[in-house]
């Protein structure tokens, strides 16, 4: 279809080009048609790489991701998704065990379809992680597609243009002025243009008035920034360590193995503050102060760093963020008492320190005596009539002692159950072991964040938002004006905001003596 | 103090109300007047009362601030009648820039509209818990609210665009389409009113229920037609002989205020519905009819323009505020910079509609109509988010 590519003025132009780079005039047919060049003005007429004839698969792939239309339907795909999948909590807020159980009893049949559908963990899955990777491709194709013979063009203008360019400008103008004459109204048109901070170039009888060119760099950068972001959010998955994502609960005086770092942690003191008076009840502050080890190589734990997280203040160590975000109250011990089963006597209390359960831990009780702990189950459960221990958090402790008076060989066994009564387990013991109270202890909950990629990540978005700024608080204007045969010619272009521009024109107009009835006043 | 500060945002509320009347003055007046003369007489009037309405509004702020220590952004009230100062302080920008007095006439009655919707929610000082304890809360609030400041100047120009375009029309789906627009706006407007009336009246109602777990009272402002799953009434005046709610609310609706705000909604449509058909029973017009005679004579393509230039002018300081700001705070509050809150993904979702109005006016040359369509439907978008995100999907951001 872009066959003759000289121009009249003798130009030869790159295939693809719609409007002449040296002198302006439409050069397709179907363009020559048109009254205005208003849409062809937008990439300055140039060549595209997306509009030559399509060869190879990589062309195709080129021009497919340069479509601005593609580029819209890419974003509003994404949009209506992101959408969808905050209408229920995502699996990561609900924090459940079992999602799909979860979503049917708390939804019906919406939920059972939200999760059958992958929407209940959307932003994770493969196709939506793809629709953002596609949106970054079309960023940087749609970019260097335009950039490229914008820069050229708008670094190449010429001042003189054909009249025919200027008089199909979306705004244009044509007057009859007199030889003599000529000389006043350039004179009279450059103060004025001048006066609106216009860059002036004249040769001969041209002139080409430009100012706001930043304005036309603003989308590529602000296209590179949002590039930068998005590599910075790829970085984290392809490097490992350079992200971290997980949770810790400390009780005060504890100190734990920060999970996935070679640090520990020691939580010295937990402190949360309630406002008081008339507003009691309203939590004030949760800090934690901690103070972060790590071993040397003798084994020895050395302190590396104190400081306390509060909430929207972490602690901070090198990379690595703990970040306050829950409080709770903790079982630390168990308190029991041993009695006599026939007096129904108590012998004593003694207390079990949860954290603390040395293998054959001896607890002594009154003057003669002693409880050995034999076994341990923290998530209590029977399988196959077997006991066993479902984890490691304390959900459902259970116990098997051994009492034995002092001097004795060999005691009694005698098992502990939370919420139930296991005496029936053994009857012909002496002693019985019941509960006498709980010991609790304040519990901090920590994130553990390491994101190495945050340095990369607010770089792209300021330079993203200094791309935006240019691109939206600035104008790009031009005016051509040329005097030829006795006739005045005036048109004018902008990216944007014609009727301002149109204003503006109006007015240098009027100080020039010519009335270019471009608004109604 | 308290006081002061009550009549300093009463003063707001009737400068910007005056400064609307004033604008529909610089359109309609006097027949024989010089419509020139006219129009810079009213608007000069109007805009300085504006002005004057916006200086009461900052002294209120600064009053509160001084009895609770913090900047009032942190509930309903407080964020609603802030994004109501952002209205009013972008339509002063825009304003100087076109010097348009029609646009004064729609965007000075939304901000009457925000800030008396501001004052439906309680009002009560409440001290800032721990995660709101950041200077980021106003940074990155205020910032955020001045971007949809500018979506709404942006907004209010479409809906004046389209009113030109198609308000004599009688059918036609664009003509019918704007009509349900400007219907949900009146419903919008009598949800608020009947708030006010039913306050006026000393109407109370409360209900208590379980709701999560919890044994839940809530007030009711307006009777409740609708109450919560298997809720119990603790005290109820009577309504039309009513003694308890007509109908409970699905018990998947989940929230503490679920009921509450089905209740609301419901009181908005009703009464909008009926307010509707008295407007058509005795003016036999349609909204858009009515409102035609104002925008008339304006050009389109420079209400086009001033709808655009809004948008472009606040989409920076919303991608700022409401993405970056947000990020950094998120950064520091929650340890990751994004975690797809509701609230965060419907920012995204405002800002990526907002960049495909932009792509398509830029690139593919859509303006006028199709524009202002956009433009009216990112201000949709903001308002859910505003609305229903922070009452009815309940995530990290809702603490009003």
């Amino acid at each position: 279809m872009i066959e003759n590519t000289k121009c009249e003025c003798g130009h030869n132009n790159p295939i693809g080009t719609i409007l002449c780079e040296y002198c302006g005039k439409p050069l397709l047919e179907e363009t020559k048609e048109k009254k205005t060049i208003e849409q062809e003005m937008r990439y300055e007429g140039k060549a595209r790489r997306s509009q030559i004839k399509h060869k190879n698969f990589i062309d195709q792939v080129w021009s497919f991701f340069s479509s601005v239309k593609v580029a819209i339907i890419l974003i509003l795909i994404t949009l209506i998704a992101a959408g969808i999948g905050s209408l229920l909590p995502q699996e990561r807020v609900a924090a459940t065990s079992n999602p799909e159980l979860f979503y049917s009893q708390e939804y019906g049949i919406w939920g059972e379809w939200f999760y059958k559908l992958g929407l209940s963990d959307m932003y994770n899955s493969w196709w939506f992680m793809t629709l953002l990777a596609m949106i970054g491709v079309s960023l940087v194709i749609c970019s260097l597609d335009r950039v490229i013979p914008l820069y050229r063009a708008l670094k190449n203008q010429k001042v003189e243009k054909s009249t025919d360019f200027l008089l199909r400008q979306r705004i244009s103008y044509q007057e009859s002025v007199a030889d003599e004459k000529k000389e006043e109204k350039f004179d009279a048109l450059t103060t004025a243009l001048k006066k609106r901070r216009y860059q002036i170039r004249q040769e001969g009888d041209s002139i080409l008035a430009e100012k706001g060119r930043i304005s036309r760099w603003g989308p590529y950068i602000n296209h590179i920034g949002l590039i930068i972001f998005l590599l910075g959010v790829l970085l984290r998955f392809l490097i490992p360590g350079w992200y971290l994502d997980q949770a810790m609960y400390i009780q005060e005086g504890q100190t734990r193995k920060v999970p996935d770092t070679p640090y520990y942690v020691k939580n010295e003191k937990f402190i949360v503050e309630q406002y008081d008076g008339k507003f009691a009840g309203i939590p004030k502050k949760y800090q934690t102060k901690l103070i972060l080890y790590q071993q040397d190589s003798s084994g020895n734990l050395k302190p590396v760093h104190r400081g306390s997280a509060i909430v929207n203040h972490p602690f901070e160590y090198k990379d690595l963020f703990l970040v306050q975000v829950d409080a709770q109250t903790n079982l630390k011990g168990i308190k029991l008492k041993l009695m006599d089963k026939k007096s129904q006597q108590s012998k004593g209390t003694f207390l079990v320190d949860l954290g603390n359960i040395k293998p054959n831990q001896v607890y002594t009780v009154g003057s003669n005596l002693e409880v050995r702990a034999l076994e341990y189950y923290p998530d209590f459960a029977l399988e196959n009539g077997r006991p066993i221990t479902k984890s490691q958090e304390v959900v459902k402790p259970a116990f098997i002692f051994e009492v034995k008076e002092k001097g004795q060989k060999e005691g009694e066994r005698s098992w502990v159950i939370s919420g139930e009564n296991a005496d029936a387990l053994t009857p012909e013991n002496k002693y019985v072991i019941k509960l006498a109270g709980f010991e609790m202890i304040p519990t901090s909950g920590l994130l553990v964040r390491i994101d190495k990629s945050l340095p990369i990540i607010f770089v792209g978005g300021f330079i993203c938002l200094i791309g935006l700024a240019m691109g939206f608080y600035w104008h790009h204007r031009r005016v051509w004006i040329r005097y030829k045969d006795g006739v005045l010619y005036l048109g004018a272009h902008t990216n944007k905001s014609w009727f301002s521009l149109r204003r503006e024109l109006n007015q240098v107009g009027k100080q020039s003596g010519i009335d270019l009835k471009l608004v109604q006043e | 103090m308290e006081q002061l500060m009550e009549n300093l945002l009463l003063c707001t509320f009737f400068l910007y109300l005056l400064s609307s009347v004033a604008f529909v003055m610089g359109i309609k007046g006097k027949k024989g007047e010089e419509p020139k003369q006219r129009e810079r007489k009213w608007g000069n009037i109007a805009v300085g009362l504006a002005i004057i309405g916006v200086v009461f509004q900052i002294a209120f702020t600064i009053t509160r601030i001084f009895i609770s220590g913090h900047f009032p952004t942190s509930n309903m009230f407080e964020f609603t009648a802030f994004l109501c100062f952002t209205v009013v302080l972008s339509f002063i920008v825009l304003f100087f820039i076109y010097r348009t007095v029609v646009l004064g006439a729609f965007v000075m009655p939304l901000a009457v509209i925000l800030l008396a919707y501001a004052s439906v929610f309680p009002k009560d000082i409440q001290p800032l818990i721990p995660a709101l304890q950041s200077h980021w809360l106003y940074i990155h609030v205020t910032v955020a609210a001045l971007g949809s400041g500018a979506f709404a100047v942006g907004f209010a120009a479409g809906l004046v665009y389209l009113i030109n375009q198609v308000g004599n029309k009688k059918s036609g789906k664009n003509a019918a389409y704007l009509e349900v627009t400007l219907v949900v706006v009146l419903m919008w407007v009598s949800f608020i009113l009947s708030s006010f009336v039913s306050g006026a009246l000393g109407y109370q109602a409360e209900i208590t229920a379980q709701i999560e777990g919890k044994q839940v009272t809530q007030k009711f402002d307006l009777p409740p037609i609708f109450g919560p799953h298997e809720g119990k009434v603790v005290k109820m005046d009577s309504f039309l002989g009513q003694k308890e709610p007509l109908f409970e609310v699905p018990s998947w609706m989940k929230g503490q205020n679920a009921a509450k705000n089905v209740n609301s909604t419901f009181w908005g449509i009703i009464t909008g519905l009926i307010l509707y058909g008295l407007i058509r029973l005795f003016t036999k017009k349609r909204l858009t009819e009515i409102l035609y005679p104002l925008v008339k004579k304006w050009n389109p393509e420079l209400l086009d323009e001033i709808s655009y230039r809004s948008i472009a002018i606040g989409f920076p300081i919303f991608t700022l505020g409401a993405l970056i700001f947000a990020m950094i705070w998120a950064h520091e509050a929650w340890g990751r910079f994004w975690g797809w809150d509701p609230k965060e993904v419907w920012a995204l979702i405002t800002w990526l509609f907002y960049s495909v109005y932009l792509h398509l006016r830029l690139s593919r040359g859509w303006h006028g109509m199709k524009s202002s369509w956009l433009a009216v439907g990112g201000y949709v978008i903001i308002m859910f988010n505003q609305i229903v995100i922070n009452m009815v999907i309940s995530g990290l951001h809702s603490y009003a």
